[in-house]
Parts: structure tokens; sequence; C-alpha cells
């Protein structure tokens, strides 16, 4: 295994969407619409089996926004069908922190923490420049804002709630803190002040955790083998698995509509 | 005026003046009912009539809530990205209608927590439709076309039923239900127009639920234990019998318009009456279903009981910190 992040090689069956030849804005649009993709995906899987009748709609509420987006995004780089259903593992460009498995609520609740609060700082950057793709972030800035508040809310409620909920809200966090490294990192096409958004965001989950009576992870925010991996379309192994179940249908109807 | 938590009760120390002012009660109970005028929370109503509604307002509650687990078994196999939108947006208006319809009882003194354990224990029941299985995507287009229709077709009368909440939160499910019916028609129809493959996919589902469909309306008049009472107290307005006819002749002309083929050998159009005949329904497969025999009732409640066991700790935690938060106002107060 090696520090250097793998090169951007697209699966050689990847159909249209390879970054390579694309416009810096489709690259751009494509890794934060696999982004949002796969973790509308991983919190669809939640549905029928949410702790309260109240999070099934929350976390159906959070995933439907997140389809939203992704679809937009995915349009503007191709077809959004043949962008997520029929494309190969190794063509995904989604950071590896999305789509790594729900584990338990606490688990699911620390993903989305890290998550919202750097998908809010991004398109908050992003809504403010001339990119093609500011509209759409000028709009899903103000759903990020509700998902951020969302998990913050957990957040408090888990780590400062029993015994039990703080030692898994603390594991959850700790689990994932290695994947948060990637988020900035750079992207073709995203013109955003990444040590900022690094600074902002660090500064928002640290207040965060403090307030919830964790304790910050100290261990590094990107391995020899995850620095830049997802972006570059090298990805953990729970997500080809994920993919698997995803695409299959579609994939077993070729030139099918539905 | 009695408020919702109070059963119905008379003074002990007055037991003559209050059998009077029952008598009083009831009269008026009843006068209000006759004239189509609505029962809110703090009205008086008989003890029978709260238990009633109480027992229906939860199996509804509880069937919106077990319903959502056959079509999220399709949520991460949605084979396109706008049905897949659709379907998400479909299972979370089921758990919002659990919602509603569980505040609904608790407008009647019940509580959410009691229901839930009458549903994890067997106690109380849900519709018998959800223990069939959804094997195929076609299922997803056949629940929302037949099944919600036949939902739509029960529920719709329920707009007018004399209790004020229970009516009210009725009108916005509806409403969303016959979205869902819509969905579930245009998705199959998309399929009976494509492939061979989609459209024998789209014919197998239909013949699969079309007739649990039919069962959906309860008993036959004649067996039905519930019925009399309950269109006395205009909770139900039509029989069980009169909707499923009602249903059976709204879906006759969609099936030809999706180009299916309803499975009934025996159905066809009565000129006499003006309705469609219909074949015998096997009455001994919805017996055997609702007595926990069907395919799929131990599934449904071990996944809802094994939910709701995994999410306490949630659920701890977060009175734990509301009590904590509560201590710590009061400490700065």
């Amino acid at each position: 295994m090696t520090a250097t992040p793998m090169p951007p090689t697209a699966a050689p069956s990847a159909p249209a969407a390879t970054p390579t030849d694309a416009p810096a804005v489709h690259t751009a649009a494509l890794a934060l619409g696999d982004d949002a993709l796969v973790l509308s995906h991983r919190l669809g899987e939640w549905a029928g089996h949410a702790p309260v009748l109240e999070e099934e709609v929350a976390l159906a509420n959070i995933a439907l926004d997140l389809l939203g987006q992704a679809r937009v995004l995915l349009s503007l780089a191709g077809d959004e069908d043949e962008l997520a259903y029929l494309r190969e593992e190794r063509a995904f460009r989604n950071l590896q922190l999305v789509e790594q498995p729900n584990g338990d609520f606490a688990h699911t609740i620390a993903r989305q923490l890290y998550f919202s609060v750097y998908q809010n700082l991004m398109y908050g950057q992003l809504a403010a420049t001339e990119s093609a793709l500011a509209p759409l972030a000028a709009k899903a800035v103000k759903e990020v804002a509700y998902h951020q508040d969302h998990a913050e809310q957990w957040t408090l409620r888990l780590g400062d709630g029993t015994a039990a909920s703080h030692e898994r809200m603390q594991h959850g966090v700790d689990a994932l803190w290695r994947f948060t490294g990637e988020m900035f990192g750079p992207v073709a096409g995203l013109d955003l002040d990444r040590d900022a958004l690094r600074e902002q965001w660090t500064a928002r989950v640290t207040d965060v955790l403090g307030k919830a009576t964790l304790t910050v992870p100290e261990g590094p925010q990107s391995g020899a083998w995850t620095a830049g991996a997802g972006r570059e379309g090298l990805h953990t192994e729970p997500f080809g698995r994920m993919l698997a179940e995803m695409q299959h249908l579609h994939r077993s109807h070729p030139g099918a509509s539905w | 005026m009695a408020t919702a938590h109070q059963p119905l009760t008379t003074a002990p120390h007055q037991p003559a003046a209050a059998a009077v002012d029952t008598a009083a009660l009831e009269s008026a109970f009843d006068a209000a009912v006759a004239a189509d005028e609505r029962i809110e929370p703090r009205d008086w109503m008989p003890d029978a009539y709260r238990a009633t509604l109480v027992r229906q307002i939860a199996q509804h509650a509880h069937s919106e809530i077990i319903g959502m687990q056959p079509e999220a078994n399709w949520i991460t196999r949605a084979p396109s990205l706008r049905r897949k939108a659709i379907l998400m947006a479909k299972v979370q208006d089921e758990a919002g209608h659990g919602l509603y319809l569980y505040s609904a009882a608790e407008t009647l003194g019940a509580s959410r927590d009691d229901l839930l354990d009458k549903l994890h224990s067997g106690r109380q029941k849900y519709s018998s439709i959800f223990n069939y299985p959804t094997l195929t995507w076609a299922d997803v287009g056949a629940i929302g076309w037949l099944v919600d229709g036949a939902a739509i077709t029960n529920q719709v009368p329920l707009c007018r039923c004399s209790y004020g909440p229970y009516a009210r939160a009725m009108v916005r499910v509806c409403k969303e239900e016959s979205f869902h019916q819509r969905q579930g028609y245009e998705l199959l129809l998309a399929l009976s127009n494509g492939t061979e493959a989609q459209h024998a996919m789209a014919q197998d589902a239909v013949d699969r639920w079309w007739w649990p469909s039919l069962m959906m309306f309860g008993p036959p008049d004649a067996e039905s234990s519930h019925s009399e009472q309950s269109m006395v107290w205009k909770i139900k307005r039509h029989s069980n019998d009169e909707l499923r006819q009602r249903f059976v002749d709204i879906c006759v002309p969609q099936a030809e318009s999706l180009g299916l083929t309803l499975p009934d050998p025996d159905l066809k159009w009565n000129e006499e009456r003006g309705q469609h005949d219909f074949g015998a329904i096997d009455w001994s497969e919805f017996w055997s279903v609702l007595k926990g025999n069907g395919p799929c009732n131990d599934q449904r409640i071990t996944q809802r009981r094994r939910a709701h066991d995994e999410g306490a700790w949630v659920r701890e935690a977060a009175a734990a910190y509301a009590a904590k938060q509560s201590e710590r106002k009061e400490a700065t107060a």
C-alpha cells in the first residue's frame, strides 16, 4: 500500500463521463452529485428501521433532498440514470465518507454531522461564485442547513443523553474521523477556499462535539489509503455491494424505460 | 364536558342525578351524530364509541407503518432515480400518516407507546394485505394502483366520519393516497407498454394482488362483526360489500386502459344491475392470513419489533437529554 493517491482512471467499461476529457464543471458536478446520490441511498436503507416514527420522516426527508440535488447535478454531467446505474464502482467520484454503511443510529448521525457541516459550508461558498453549479448550491444550501441542524441536535442528545448513547456516539465520531480529510481535497471545477472550508468545518464540529460532551478524535483525518481516494474512484469494500443492489434491476433490463 | 383523557364518569356521590345526566348526555350525543355534527375530543361520548374509534384508528395507524415495509423493500433497487424519489416520498408519506393517526388516537386518551405495544404483542391488528410479499418491482405499482386504490375507496367516506380529528386526518391522508394511487397506475402503465419482460412482470403482480385487494374491504356484510354499530355512529358510512363493488367497477376500465387482465374469469358487466359481477372470494385464505398464516406475518412484526427494540437506547437518550435540559433551565432560572 502506498501514500500516493491512485491516478484518476475511470474503469474501462464506464460509459460517457470520463472526467479526464470532460469539462471541469462536469467533473465537479459528478463529484458532488455522487456524494448526494450515495448518501441518499444509504439513508434510504433506514426506511422501516428507524428508532422512532419521527425519524422515519426526517431521514427520508434528508434522503429525498439529497436525491433531488443528485438528479440536478448528474444531469449537468450527463444522463442521470446512465450515470447512476451504468457506471462501475471505480468510476464513482463520491467521498468515501458517504458510502460508509449505516451502522447504528449514532454512526449514521456522526456521518451526517460530518457531511452536512461540510456540504453547508461548501454550497455556501459555491453559491457565491460564477460557477454553473451556483444556482443549485444556492437552493440546496437551505435544505442542508436543516440537515445540519438535525444532525447537531441528535449529536447533542446522544452525546449528552445516557452513558450508553454517549459511548455509541463517541464510537461513531471516532470511527468515521479518518474519512473526513478527503472533504478538503481539490476538485477540478470547484474554485473554493479550501483552507477556510477546513478551518470553519473544524471549528463547527469541535464546538458541537464539545457541547455534546464528546471528545474530538485525535487520529489522522486521512490515511495512506484514504487520501483523496473516493474522488479518484477508489472506494471501500461495502460500496461495491451497495452498487450491486442499486444497479441490479436497471442493468437486468438493458434499454428498458421505467 | 369531559376532557380528552377523562373516561366517562358518573359522580359517585350522586348516583341518581348522574344517571339522569348520562342519559341527557347520551341523547345529546345521539342527536349530534344524527344531525351530522362532528364529535370533538372534549365532547362527551359513549365509552363504546371511544373504544371503537381507538381500535379502528390504531389499526389504521399500524397499517401505515407496517405498510412501509413491503415498499421500502424496493427503495434501494428502484430502477430509475425518478422512480426512487417517488417511492421514497411515498414511504415517507406513510410514516407521516402513521403520525397523524397516532395523534388522532391520542385525542381519545390513548398513548402511542401503548398502541405500539399492542401492535408488537399481537393484541391489535394491521391490514392483512401487508402480509403479502413484494417480489418484483411491478409489485410497487400493483400496491399503488390496487392496494392504495382500495384504501382510498374505504377512506374517502371516512373524511365524513362523525369524529372530528379522525375525519380531518383522513382529508389529508386521502389527498396523498390519491397521489400514491396515480403513481402506481403510471408505474404499471410504463411496464405494460415496455418490453415483453416488463409487461409480464406487471401482469404477474396484478395476478397476485387482485384478490387480496378485494379482501381489504373486510368480510361480507353478513359476517362483519363491527359494522352495524359503526354505521349508526357514522364512523362507517357504507357496507363492506358496497365498497368492494364500487372498487371493482372502478378497476375494470382502468385495467383495460393499462392493457392488463384482472385474474377473474367470472368478471363481467351485469346490464341489469349496472355493475360488474365478479367471482367468489376465497375467504378461507383471508381468515388464514388474518390468523397469522400469511407469507409475511412473522417477518413484518419481527422487523417492526426489532426496529423498536434496537431504537430503545435512542429514545432513552432523547428522554435523558430532555430531562437534563429542563433541570439546567430550572437551575439557571
